[in-house]
């Protein structure tokens, strides 16, 4: 397992960038350049990430990266797989979406895409809304949050696609968390040298969109781990396995209480105890489910 | 006919010098400092500077004052001081 001390120095997202204070995803997508190194492709798909990257004339990528609309993304990036194997050349192709992008809009692209087992590594960094055009509830915002188009709260839970991408027969699917640096570069670091479709799911917290103070947005994400609300994992060639960071907090008496977690964010502040007792119903089911799943082969 | 591709280049500071927007700074205590490089991998910005012996400092033309590096230090060697 990489140490912190163990990433290398080089950067291939530059500072001056469009993101605001604290931005997960950046926390993210800089440490996932490091892992993939200077030859890969981008594609990215209209999110905050297309104005994080900064506007025309200048990039802070220094990786080569291609704008597409909303629902394309792994349609082009498919494209580009074929048009750079034609070429000889014997690059990662990765797109970077919004959960937006991945659960929703960019839904079919993704899964034709990932029954053709294309070659391609899939990132989702997850701000469980629509972020770049105000916060709108998405199909991964968590039961209970305030999104500007759920006020009181969103009714329904969070769509489970790490499992529907699985379903796939895809080689690797994994969830990941900016808080867990390393864990996160050693997923990109394996999913790098497979071939096929690889989907990765990055929790990003979002300072403005959760009311997050912008210096929490690290310890925000680790919570959410440690809580149970976002429990890390692999599913390698249909294999589950609980990740590291996420192997203690399977059992509930271990769990951190969901209080902690949202007490940071104004997303949550409305949560009656009713509404939490529904939220904690949840996470008690999926970390049953996984517990279950640990080491066995699902897909 | 000619074509034109709207084609960016690579350039820091691509949206100007982001540590305008800041309100407050982070100060290293370098003393207090035990080399642990966390707050170089946190930061959102890449605006902390990591030497070959693992010290590190700010880059205050870029740095947006989001204070992750000070959350994040164990051993609280970052302070946050109005700027
Ligand atoms: C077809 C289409 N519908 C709507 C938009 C407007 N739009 C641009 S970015 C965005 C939000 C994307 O959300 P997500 O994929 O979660 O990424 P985030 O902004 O949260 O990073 C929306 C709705 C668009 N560009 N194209
Ligand atoms: S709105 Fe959220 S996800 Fe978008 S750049 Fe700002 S902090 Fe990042
Ligand atoms: S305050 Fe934020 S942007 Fe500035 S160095 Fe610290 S982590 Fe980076
Ligand atoms: S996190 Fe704190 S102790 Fe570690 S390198 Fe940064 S300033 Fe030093
Ligand atoms: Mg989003």
């Amino acid at each position: 397992m990489t140490s912190i001390k163990q990433l290398p120095y080089e950067e291939y997202f530059l500072a001056g960038n469009g993101s605001c204070p604290g931005c997960g995803l950046t926390i993210g997508l800089r440490n996932v350049l490091k892992a993939l190194g200077k030859e890969v492709y981008m594609v990215v798909p209209a999110s905050c990430s297309s104005v994080v990257q900064s506007p025309f004339p200048n990039s802070s990528a220094t990786v080569p990266l291609l704008n597409t609309p909303f629902a394309a993304s792994a349609a082009a990036a498919s494209g580009m797989v074929r048009a750079l194997k034609v070429m000889g050349k014997d690059s990662v192709v990765m797109v970077w979406a919004g959960d937006g992008g991945t659960f929703d809009i960019g839904l079919a692209t993704v899964s034709g895409a990932a029954e053709r087992n294309e070659d391609l590594l899939y990132i989702c960094y997850d701000n469980e809304a629509y972020m770049n055009t105000g916060g709108h509830r998405s199909s991964a915002t968590p039961l209970g949050t305030f999104t500007g188009t759920t006020p009181t709260g969103k009714k329904e839970n969070k769509k489970n696609i790490p499992l529907i991408m699985a379903a796939h027969g895809i080689p690797y699917v994994a969830t990941a968390s900016i808080a867990f640096i390393t864990d996160l570069y050693d997923k990109i670091l394996k999913a790098k040298d497979m071939k096929g479709f690889r989907y990765i799911q990055i929790f990003s917290p979002c300072t403005p969109g959760w009311l997050l103070p912008t210096e929490k947005s690290v310890e925000s994400a680790k919570l959410a781990v440690q809580t149970g609300m976002y429990p890390l994992f692999e599913i390698e060639n249909g294999i589950f396995k609980i990740s590291a960071p996420s192997k203690a907090y399977l059992k509930k008496e271990k769990r951190k209480p969901l209080t902690d977690y949202f007490k940071l964010q104004g997303r949550f502040k409305h949560l009656k105890e009713e509404d939490i007792k529904l939220i904690e119903k949840w996470v008690d089911e999926i970390s049953e489910e996984y517990a279950s799943m640990d080491g066995k082969k699902v897909v | 006919m000619r074509v034109l591709i709207p084609k960016s280049k690579p350039s820091k500071g691509a949206v100007g010098k982001t540590g305008l927007w800041r309100t407050s700074k982070p100060v290293v205590n370098h003393d207090k400092c035990i080399k642990c490089v966390i707050c170089w991998a946190f930061c959102p910005e890449t605006t902390i500077f990591r030497f070959q012996d693992n010290s590190v400092d700010i880059d205050y033309e870029y740095c947006k004052g989001c204070g992750v590096c000070a959350n994040e230090c164990p051993v609280n060697a970052i302070e946050m001081v109005e700027d």
